[in-house]
This record gives structure tokens, C-alpha cells and sequence, in this order.
């Protein structure tokens, strides 16, 4: 009981942070660059989230996100641009399809491990860029151009959803299966779990997330191209699980939300962005290599004081 | 003749890529690492070749191994600053941390020059050589001939010398090998070394067959020869040969029946294909996994 007390209190205050957003927007006290600011942080947010279940709880290093948000992107493009369907029904048949990617891919190569199921990731990611970009219908290299429905309460009730369905998957019996596969898989599988079925699942709810993410994005700006969902991309998302810490839900998305501020800042200065980067990458994994909050929660911090130091 | 034309082309480009899939091959062999920042030190052995020969009036041959010496020195470098503390930690942080030293590589070449191209100057002359009908360029022969003089000298010294006797036992077995009384981090660096500079003539001769190269230049022949040495069976030097010029000649072929936009695409379906039908690739010893 306790804990689901716990979990209507934080569904209330996300409520209540996008109706003080909300009523921000509306009376003009946020102007459009920090509006735009806020829906790109939950797009990251909710990117992030996807890729933290697939390597944060389950433990299999994939570096291919954004081939399932180029997925979802084009697809909902198609659905509003070409078949004039509503932007809600786009959204769910991105999902839908980028999850049926997830399947495809993940069925085959989720029985390599590490590094090579990183680079078959990797190369998936790219096969899916190389196709968009050769098929006429949706534009090619020039990309589509695509309407902009994307909303603030489009954009934060898509990753309430998210971290809903991920933290709750986590906290169930299908989450600490998973967990046990990224702990040790030998001794899960002793242990009588089916890892291939944990690992492709967890594969395809991130997949169907990261397709969400990618509808919204694509509805966000006025074009949509190939180039956008390169390799760069799915290092952007993988920064944002790593620094928060492998394993950590709240980690990932405080992550996104300070990486897309800064970012944001310094949108004018590219290179300077990716140096940063690429340093904070190195030296996180030098120094800390289990991210900055590890595998803990912010909620477990608050914890601490009330259950005297049991926190499990 | 047409299809000899191409395969003559195919095993020249095959050989960049193989000249490149050396170092991954090497440097997994014996540390088990993904060495992403690969592609990336072959860039930079593409700019030290070019302002050799544009600024400093520099010859190939002499271009080639000033390049092939700055590259051993930053392979060393790299090795010596980011991996060297990773020799524990997981495969992911290592992984992480070699993709992370590939962006800053890149971004740091961009802060610099500037994202634009340069273009080779012509320091060599090409004559179309008719072979049995067929036209084949000089200088496709030309980078064939330093490849293959490159990795005979590689095959040199890892069979007869003292360092490559080093390196092949801590491929095998670091440990032991540091009873035996091995250096194991000198080894390490050679490895780096020795394939960080072969990567460095693969910049060099890259930009004198294709002239053009930029600051990004090293991602996609990276992660290619990654493919070439996976398809080689990786950790194996002959397998990284035979991977790179098999690669070059498929890719030739898929872009000579008119699917070049297809090119890369062929590339990562055969990666994805060896490793689901033969992850240990086709010169790899096949290991079985122990608790």
C-alpha cells in the first residue's frame, strides 16, 4: 500500500508541474524559446528513459537508439502528411512500428553480448538511415517537410507515460528479471529465467517509446531528415543514460533535462557542445564509471533519513 | 574486362580498409577493447599527409612515414591518457570510453581547421595500364603495393622479432606473460604504436587515392575496417587482411551494378550477418564460454 501511495503522490506533483507549465505558456510568461526548450527536454527525457530500460535495467549495451526514433518519426509523418490521419493515431502507430522494429532486430541479435551487440546495433541503426534515405516516397536525403502539432501537453503527457510504464515495468516481477540478466545472465538463467524473452521485451518496450519520442519530434520541427537520426543522435542518448548512471530512472532523466539545458545554451557553439561532451564522457567513465548516481534513485536518498539506512 | 578492372579497384580500397582493420584486430587481440578513436587517428594520419605535402614540400614516401611516426606517437598517447586505468573495468566503460575519445578527437580537429574538406595536392602521376585489355590505374597498383610491403613488414615483426614474440603472448595470456618477465604495458603500447601507424599510412594513401578528406572523415572507413576485422575473425592479423580486401571488393561490386547509394548499407548487412551465422568471422578460433 505504501507504495502506491508513493506513486499517486509523484503522478500529483508531475501534474502540478506541467499545470503551473501550462499556465505559464498560455499567459506568456515562457516565451517560444523556452517553450520549444521544455518539449525538446521531454522528447530527450523520454529517449532517454527508453534507452535506460534496455541498458540501464537490462543490461544490453545497445548504441542504435535513434534508428527506432528515425522509425517512429517517419512513420507518423506518413500517417499525418500522407495518409491526413490525426496526430494521436500517428503517435500510436509510430510506436507500434518502431516496437515491430525492436522485435526484428532484437530476436536476432540479442544473442551476442557486449561489444558485439553494440556494434550490430550500431550497424541496424544505420541500415534503417541508409534505407529512409534511398526511398523516394518519403523524400530521400531532403527529407519531408511535416505540419507542427507538437503541444507542451502532447509533449509531457507522452513522457509521463514513459517513466509511468518503465518505472512500474521496473518494480514488477518482469523488471527484476530483467535486472538479474544485467547482473550476472548465467546465473539468471540458472535461476530459470528465459533471458532471451526478458531481453528482447525489454528491447521492444524501449523500441516502442523511443518511436513515441520520435513522432513527437518529428511534429516538433518543420522537417524531418535522415542525416538528423545519425550516429551523433544515438550518442546524444546514450550520454544522457550513462551520466545520470547505469541503472538509475531518475539519474537518466535529470541527465536529459541538464544536458538539453546546456545544449540549448550553446546551440550556437556545436563544437564546442560535442567537446564538452566527450570529455565529461571520458572523464565520467575514468572517474566514476557507474555515472553520477549509480544505480540508486533521487527517491532512495530521500528515504534514507526515514527507514534508517535500509535501502534496498 | 570490365569485372577486372573493378576487382583490381575493389582489392585497393579493400586494402585501405585492411591496413586499417589491422589496428582494431591488434589491439583487441590483446586488450580487448574496441578501440573506436581508431578511424579517427587514421584522420589524423590523412592531415599530417596533407600538410606535409602542401606546406612542407614533402615527398609521398617521406609524407607516409612522417605520418605513419605522429600516429604511433598519439596511438601511444591515447592509450597512455584514457585506456591505460580501464585495464579492469567493464567492457561498457571501455567502450564508452573509447567512443567518447573518438568525438573529442573529431570535435578538437573541428574546433581548430574548421569542418571543411581539403583536397589532396597530386604528388603522383596516374597512367591508366592496359593489362590484358583491361585499363587499371597506377595508382590503385601504387597502394596496393605499399599495403601489401606494409603488412609483410607487420607480418616480420610479429613472427620474428622480440616484440611481436611479446605481443603474441600477452594476446594469449596476459598474465602468464607477466611471469615470464614481459613488459605487458610496454607491449600494450607497441601494439597501439605499430597500429595506430599503420592506420596512419592508411590516412596518407586514402588521401591521395580519393584527395578529398575532412575532419569527419575517419567514422565511416572506421567503422568499416571494424567490419573488415570482424568478418577476418577478430584478434587474427591474416584474417584483418583477407576481411578488408574482401570488403572493398563487395563494396566495389555493389557500386558498379549502379547501388551505390546502397553501398554502406551492404557493408552493415554483411557485419550483422557474420556475427549472427559466425561471430568468431571466417579466420577466428571458435571459444566456447565458461562459468
Amino acid at each position: 500500500m505504501k507504495k502506491s501511495k508513493a506513486f499517486w503522490a509523484y503522478l500529483l506533483i508531475g501534474i502540478i508541474i506541467y499545470a503551473i507549465v501550462q499556465f505559464a505558456m498560455s499567459s506568456g510568461m515562457i516565451g517560444s524559446y523556452y517553450s520549444n526548450m521544455l518539449i525538446t527536454m521531454c522528447i530527450n527525457v523520454m529517449l532517454a528513459v527508453s534507452l535506460h530500460i534496455i541498458i540501464g535495467i537490462t543490461g544490453q549495451f545497445s548504441i542504435g537508439h535513434a534508428g527506432f526514433m528515425a522509425v517512429g518519426a517517419y512513420v507518423s509523418a506518413i500517417f499525418t502528411m500522407k495518409l491526413e490521419l490525426p496526430f494521436i493515431a500517428a503517435i500510436v502507430a509510430a510506436g507500434i512500428i518502431a516496437l515491430l522494429a525492436g522485435l526484428l532486430i532484437g530476436i536476432p541479435t540479442l544473442r551476442l553480448k557486449g561489444d558485439y551487440l553494440a556494434i550490430a546495433t550500431l550497424g541496424f541503426a544505420e541500415i534503417i538511415r541508409i534505407v529512409i534515405l534511398n526511398v523516394d516516397y518519403v523524400g530521400g536525403a531532403a527529407g519531408m517537410t511535416v505540419m507542427r502539432e507538437t503541444t507542451w501537453s502532447y509533449a509531457f503527457f507522452a513522457m509521463l507515460l514513459t517513466i509511468i510504464v518503465i518505472s512500474n515495468y521496473t518494480k514488477s516481477r518482469h523488471g527484476r528479471a530483467c535486472i538479474a540478466i544485467r547482473e550476472d545472465e548465467i546465473a539468471a538463467d540458472a535461476m530459470g529465467i528465459n533471458t532471451t524473452y526478458y531481453k528482447v521485451v525489454a528491447f521492444g518496450i524501449g523500441a516502442f517509446f523511443a518511436g513515441i519520442a520520435g513522432a513527437i519530434f518529428a511534429h516538433n520541427f518543420y522537417i524531418i531528415q535522415p542525416g538528423t537520426f545519425g550516429f551523433l543522435k544515438s550518442f546524444d542518448i546514450l550520454i544522457y543514460v550513462v551520466l545520470g548512471g547505469l541503472g538509475s530512472l531518475s539519474g537518466s532523466v535529470l541527465a536529459a533535462v541538464l544536458l538539453t539545458a546546456v545544449s540549448t545554451y550553446l546551440a550556437e557553439f556545436p563544437e564546442t557542445r560535442m567537446i564538452i561532451y566527450s570529455l565529461v564522457l571520458i572523464l565520467v567513465m575514468l572517474y566514476r564509471p557507474t555515472g553520477l548516481l549509480g544505480t540508486k534513485e533521487i527517491t532512495d536518498i530521500f528515504k534514507f533519513g526515514k527507514k534508517g539506512g535500509k535501502n534496498v | 574486362m570490365e569485372w577486372l578492372q573493378q576487382l583490381v579497384n575493389g582489392i585497393s580500397i579493400g586494402s585501405i580498409y585492411a591496413l586499417i582493420a589491422l589496428g582494431y584486430t591488434m589491439v583487441y587481440g590483446i586488450i580487448k577493447l574496441i578501440n573506436f578513436a581508431h578511424g579517427d587517428v587514421f584522420m589524423i594520419g590523412a592531415f599530417i599527409g596533407f600538410w606535409s605535402i602542401s606546406h612542407w614540400n614533402l615527398g609521398f614516401f617521406s609524407a607516409l612515414l612522417l605520418s605513419m611516426i605522429v600516429c604511433a606517437l598519439i596511438g601511444v598517447i591515447i592509450e597512455r591518457v584514457a585506456y591505460k586505468r580501464l585495464r579492469n573495468a567493464t567492457r561498457i566503460a571501455a567502450l564508452i570510453t573509447a567512443i567518447g575519445v573518438s568525438l573529442l578527437i573529431e570535435y578538437t580537429m573541428i574546433f581548430f581547421r574548421g569542418a571543411q574538406s581539403a583536397v589532396y595536392p597530386s604528388t603522383i602521376e596516374n597512367r591508366a595500364i592496359d593489362v590484358f585489355g583491361a585499363q587499371i590505374s597506377s595508382l590503385s597498383l601504387l597502394i596496393l603495393g605499399v599495403s601489401v610491403a606494409l603488412m609483410l613488414l607487420l607480418q616480420f615483426i610479429v613472427h620474428k622479432t622480440k616484440i611481436g614474440k611479446a605481443m603474441r603472448a600477452v594476446s594469449h595470456d596476459a598474465e602468464a606473460a607477466k611471469l615470464m618477465g614481459i613488459n605487458v604495458d610496454n607491449t600494450i603500447s607497441a601494439t597501439f604504436a605499430i597500429g595506430s601507424a599503420l592506420a596512419g599510412a592508411a590516412g596518407v594513401i586514402f588521401g591521395v587515392y580519393y584527395t578529398k578528406i575532412d575532419p569527419l572523415m575517419g567514422m565511416i572507413p572506421g567503422i568499416k575496417a571494424f567490419i573488415a576485422a570482424v568478418l577476418g575473425g577478430i584478434g587474427s592479423i591474416p584474417g584483418a587482411m583477407v576481411g578488408g580486401m574482401l570488403l572493398g571488393v563487395v563494396e566495389t561490386f555493389v557500386s558498379a551494378m549502379g547501388f551505390s547509394s546502397w553501398r554502406d548499407a551492404a557493408a552493415f548487412l554483411i557485419l550483422i550477418v557474420i556475427l549472427i551465422f559466425k561471430p568468431s568471422g571466417l579466420f577466428g578460433k571458435n571459444t566456447r564460454e565458461k562459468v
